[in-house]
């Protein structure tokens, strides 16, 4: 019950972070980060594996409503939590297979290569279906690799935040 | 059956995925297509409403260079009027646009503005209420904004003109020759016109304004100044980069317009539609 009511807490205020701080962001001109993605890299890791398909699509959607972006929130979110167990295993290694695992305990660069992958893998799809052009992919390619630094920075200092006030 | 009923339980994880993936990807391809991308949108009461108390606080803080836009407009309708003296023998024709109301002009604000995708949208106040309907024009003091796409009763979603599906009808200013106008996803302040005629004589810094073939815009709006050209050899045609008047990255008070003679063009032109 607690996890549901962290969930949907953070579901409203992420969404709400992002339409209305972080999609005014617009550094050097086309660089916009997005920290909404946080809510799927923060799940339990035993989390009914249908539920949480269900909750990235709903999150995804939220955002394509707020932006008119037809669906391609709702189908980058998706992909990383369908493939979440597959980048937690190869961040975390065995301690993730033997359901041990504490987020928070495991070394720092373990969380950096995992938030990485979620995010380097949610901005590439997101940013291919919204350019949805092999006309412009060096364009692509700078927005993906820009953009992906600043949202893995801010979800990193964010999971530090995080932390510090919920000990 | 018992086994494909099995199989479903096995990989039930794997097909809500499928399932949830192939809506998502619909809606993208469809939002990829103009005046199909009506599915998901910002123009319902809870993202417009949200994104209004967003706007709400936010708009003190561009209200200076909003008073001088405004007051730059005034000044410019002002000499305008001044000029119109009623003692000048050619009254009647300069006040044609007066009397006969062809084009209806409703004011509203902005919303939401997108402006750093390759497929922009604006959300502006007012729809079906403030009789707001699709497909009618929306320009600021400085230049043209978009065309509205999708209304509910107090929203209206425009299709900027910093979207790679919009293309609109423009002509040069001093010789009427006409082209199109489209974006190529990149700068925010530079929209390119393609299709204009080899015997078209461009020049860098001539002014660009919409064309009258248009059954959405005015004759005469203006849009920008050539910035730079080039001739394409191969098919005859001008490849000219416009630089707009319009500063799209900071839009708020906006004007729809409204042709009221549209219906009646349209029908003229479609004749076997009903």
């Amino acid at each position: 019950m607690k996890t549901y009511f962290i969930n949907s807490i953070r579901f409203v205020l992420l969404i709400l972070v992002q339409v209305l701080i972080l999609n005014h962001f617009e550094i050097f001109g086309y660089i916009n980060p997005y920290i909404y993605p946080l809510l799927i890299i923060l799940l339990p890791f035993n989390i009914n594996s249908i539920q949480k398909l269900f909750l990235a699509f709903a999150l995804g959607i939220c955002l394509d409503f707020f932006e008119d972006s037809g669906g391609i929130h709702a189908a980058a979110t998706l992909v990383i939590a369908y493939l979440r167990p597959l980048f937690l295993r190869n961040a975390f290694g065995l301690s993730y297979d033997y359901q041990t695992l504490k987020f928070y305990d495991a070394p720092f660069k373990s969380r950096f290569v995992y938030v990485s992958l979620m995010v380097l893998l949610h901005h590439t799809i997101l940013f291919s279906l919204e350019i949805f052009s092999v006309n412009h992919l060096l364009y692509l390619f700078e927005k993906i690799v820009y953009s992906s630094i600043f949202s893995i920075i801010l979800i990193l200092i964010t999971l530090n935040l995080i932390r510090k006030t919920s000990k | 059956m018992q086994q494909i009923i099995l199989f479903l339980i096995k990989n039930k994880t794997g097909l809500v995925f499928i399932i949830l993936m192939t809506i998502a990807l619909g809606l993208t391809f469809k939002a990829h297509t103009y005046h199909n991308s009506k599915v998901v949108s910002s123009a319902n009461f809870v993202t417009g409403n949200v994104l209004e108390t967003s706007e709400g606080i936010s708009q003190y803080f561009g209200l200076k260079t909003q008073n001088e836009i405004l007051a730059e407009e005034n000044e410019v309708l002002r000499k305008k009027l001044l000029n119109l003296s009623p003692s000048e023998d050619t009254l009647e024709p300069k006040l044609d646009f007066i009397t006969d109301t062809l084009y209806r002009i409703q004011k509203s604000t902005v919303v939401s503005n997108y402006y750093d995708k390759i497929d922009n949208f604006l959300l502006i106040k007012g729809g079906v209420k403030d009789s707001i309907k699709e497909d009618l024009g929306v320009i600021s003091s400085k230049g043209i904004v978009g065309i509205i796409e999708n209304v509910s009763q107090e929203f209206s979603r425009v299709i900027s003109i910093l979207n790679t599906n919009t293309s609109i009808n423009a002509q040069l200013k001093k010789t009427n020759h006409f082209g199109t106008l489209t974006w190529d996803g990149k700068n925010p302040n530079i929209l390119s016109l393609v299709d204009v005629p080899r015997s078209a004589p461009v020049k860098v810094g001539d002014t660009i304004t919409t064309g009258g073939r248009s059954l959405i815009f005015p004759e005469n709006v203006p849009i920008g100044i050539i910035s730079k050209y080039e001739l394409d050899e191969n098919v005859g045609y001008y490849n000219i980069s416009v630089k707009l008047f319009n500063d799209m990255t900071n839009l708020k008070h906006v004007y729809v317009i409204e042709n009221t003679r549209r219906e009646e063009a349209y029908k003229l032109l479609n004749p076997e539609q009903p």
